[in-house]
């Protein structure tokens, strides 16, 4: 089997921040103060060649941490990583010659130059000549929809035409590896569609490409990728296709109800028959969304039962499928939000 | 587990993909620089202001000079003109020192300022990442800057260097203009290779190391003789050569002095008091462009291992 991305039981601990040139804190000052953080925790994974390999975590979890690790930008404090067989901390030159990434909300560039003229010079990075890169900038802008913002420079763009412009910017070195983090990150619905599309498209349609997609939008996990890797607190809880992590809490339920806004869920916790919830508050409709993931559909009863005592009004029952959050929530007893 | 199909790593490869490096990180600074005609206000004419200030002190005392050669009855008229005629190329001389000076001030204030700290606004900008991440030599990056950081400030050193010949009246005379164009281009790569070196501590030491370019600043541009001729800080006793021979480190020191003595003739040379002779001055001038270069090789691969280790080469918000 031939793995485009490996990692063996990788961690990352980030130290404590150092002010060599600062006051001393106070003592307030130094109770904020962060210790180690460990980001990544004996994480392994295998990704296939031609894979398109998701990360889905809430913030925080290590996703972005795993992705500077494999792009050859932060060493690891243990553990290895290979990347096209190459270990990262050892011989990364093949390794760059070979990925891309891009990221979400990214402000990269020279707000002086053109759109065109950004991409341009970070193909010049990787050694594309000059006419093959423009040709390929040329197609790209067409495909994302940026053709007429061409020759406007960077600073006029929008934050959906500049994270078009970042994508361009990750295919045109024409990578065997792009790791994709959170790269629809506050797009519009349709300038996400094109992306999405356009990734799907790339790994489809051509050999030996893969990409390592994080996002913490469930429904775009789910649409896009072949596996998925569920992390939280950089621990791998899960690593499956969206179908089977799906299966593995079919033998459960799921319950979303929508209630007047409530505070207090720790009776839920200790109810019996539920193995996990999460809560939603809509500061706008001022109520609440709970979704209930339920060993049966016994305690349904009693949850209603204890939110009317409260004196709060159920405005919607809904049994339903489980998705990928339910997963997470399954695992984690938590939400995203 | 099977690597995936090599890509080319050959000599003739890597060559070329560094040569595109250099010419795509150049590019932002060439062209795009150029983009907001407001440098030529900024960086050109601002600049002359404080060129000013000194010219009119040197030319009060030239005025002075001549105003008592004038008044002084013992001298003939032919040697009342000739010690006229002097005072005028003292004047010229010294007012000459300080166009200069002030057109490489332009160079250091973009080394220090520009090419020192770029890595770290870069950092800021998200840049970093993505050109850390390229198969590209650390050098080749750097390179980059470093040429795009010359010619921007070539252009607007120029324009400072014009502005101060035809408001001030400077009249330069070159008789070596090849020793002229070796001077000034080995100095700037040995300032540039100072600038490279210390981009490499800012990737480490990120806003820290700013502190040590608003530390450096202006007692450099006390020692290096910026707007007066260095060789006076020899008639200081004490102190004085100390601080000369500390600022000869900085390239743009003897890279200036040369300069003034390659640009103002025989006759001036009294005026502008010269650390030591042209050959002499290029000579160090080229080792020390060959030692900060192999310094900023080694001090970036060092410091970008040890960035990677604490986690400094990407912001923590990205």
């Amino acid at each position: 089997m031939s793995y485009a991305v490996e990692t063996r039981d990788l961690t990352r601990v980030f130290a404590g921040k150092k002010h060599r040139f600062r006051r001393k804190r106070t003592a307030d000052e130094a109770d904020e103060h962060l210790g180690p953080v460990t980001a990544l925790d004996g994480v392994s994974i295998q990704i296939r060649e031609g894979e398109l390999f998701g990360m889905l975590g809430p913030n925080g979890a290590g996703k972005t941490t795993l992705i500077k690790i494999l792009a050859t930008l932060l060493l690891p404090t243990s553990g290895q990583a290979f990347v096209a067989g190459h270990d990262v901390a050892k011989d990364p030159f093949p390794i760059r010659q070979r990925i891309n990434m891009v990221s979400g909300g990214e402000t990269s560039g020279y707000g002086l130059l053109t759109a065109r003229e950004n991409v341009w010079m970070f193909s010049q990075f990787y050694g594309v000549p000059s006419r093959v890169s423009k040709a390929r900038i040329d197609e790209l802008m067409h495909v994302f929809g940026l053709w007429d913002k061409r020759d406007a420079k960077v600073r006029m763009l929008s934050t959906g035409q500049r994270q078009k412009m970042n994508m361009i910017r990750g295919f045109v070195t024409d990578p065997d590896i792009l790791f994709l983090d959170e790269p629809t990150l506050g797009l519009d619905v349709n300038a996400a569609r094109i992306i999405r599309e356009y990734v799907l498209n790339w790994v489809r349609s051509q050999k030996g490409k893969t990409v390592l997609l994080t996002t913490h939008y469930m429904a775009e996990a789910d649409q896009m990728c072949d596996r998925i890797a569920i992390i939280d607190k950089g621990k791998i809880l899960a690593c499956d296709t969206p179908e089977a992590l799906k299966r593995m809490i079919r033998t459960e339920t799921t319950f979303r109800l929508e209630v007047d806004a409530i505070r207090d869920t720790a009776s839920f916790s200790s109810m019996q028959g539920v193995k996990n919830f999460s809560l939603t508050n809509d500061i706008g409709t001022n109520r609440s969304h709970l979704t209930f993931i339920l060993e049966d559909e016994g305690p349904v009863a009693e949850i209603l039962s204890l939110i009317t005592s409260q004196g709060k009004k159920v405005h919607s029952l809904q049994k339903s499928e489980p998705t990928l959050e339910d997963v997470f929530i399954s695992m984690v007893g938590r939400g995203f939000e | 587990m099977s690597a995936a199909p090599a890509r080319r790593t050959d000599l003739r490869y890597r060559l070329g993909l560094n040569a595109r490096a250099v010419v795509g990180r150049s590019y932002p600074r060439i062209i795009g620089a150029n983009r907001e005609p407001s440098w030529i206000v900024f960086e050109a004419f601002l600049p002359l202001l404080g060129i000013a200030s000194y010219v009119f002190i040197y030319q009060a005392f030239g005025t002075r000079t001549i105003a008592a050669i004038v008044a002084n009855d013992s001298l003939t008229q032919a040697e009342r003109e000739a010690a006229i005629a002097g005072a005028h190329l003292w004047v010229n001389a010294l007012v000459a020192t300080v166009v200069l000076g002030g057109t490489m001030v332009a160079f250091w204030l973009n080394v220090l300022w520009s090419m020192a700290s770029q890595l770290y606004w870069e950092k800021e900008i998200g840049n970093l990442q993505l050109y850390m991440m390229a198969p590209m030599n650390r050098m080749a990056l750097l390179g980059g800057m470093a040429v795009g950081g010359m010619f921007m400030t070539s252009v607007r050193a120029l324009s400072t260097l014009a502005a101060g010949v035809i408001v001030f009246g400077v009249v330069f005379q070159v008789a070596d203009p090849l020793s002229l164009l070796a001077v000034f281009f080995v100095t700037l790569i040995a300032l540039y290779g100072m600038g490279m070196m210390f981009a490499s501590l800012y990737l480490l030491w990120g806003r820290e190391a700013w502190n040590l370019s608003a530390l450096m600043e202006e007692p450099i541009f006390f020692s290096s003789g910026m707007y007066f001729p260095v060789g006076g800080l020899f008639k200081i006793p004490g102190w004085g050569p100390a601080v000369a021979l500390a600022g000869s480190l900085v390239p743009a020191t003897l890279g200036l002095d040369a300069l003034r003595q390659l640009t103002l003739g025989p006759a001036s040379q009294a005026a502008i008091l010269p650390l030591a002779p042209v050959s002499t001055e290029l000579l160090i001038l080229c080792v020390l462009a060959v030692g900060f270069l192999v310094l900023a090789r080694y001090a970036l691969a060092y410091l970008e291992v040890l960035a990677k280790r604490e986690g400094k080469l990407t912001s923590r918000h990205q």
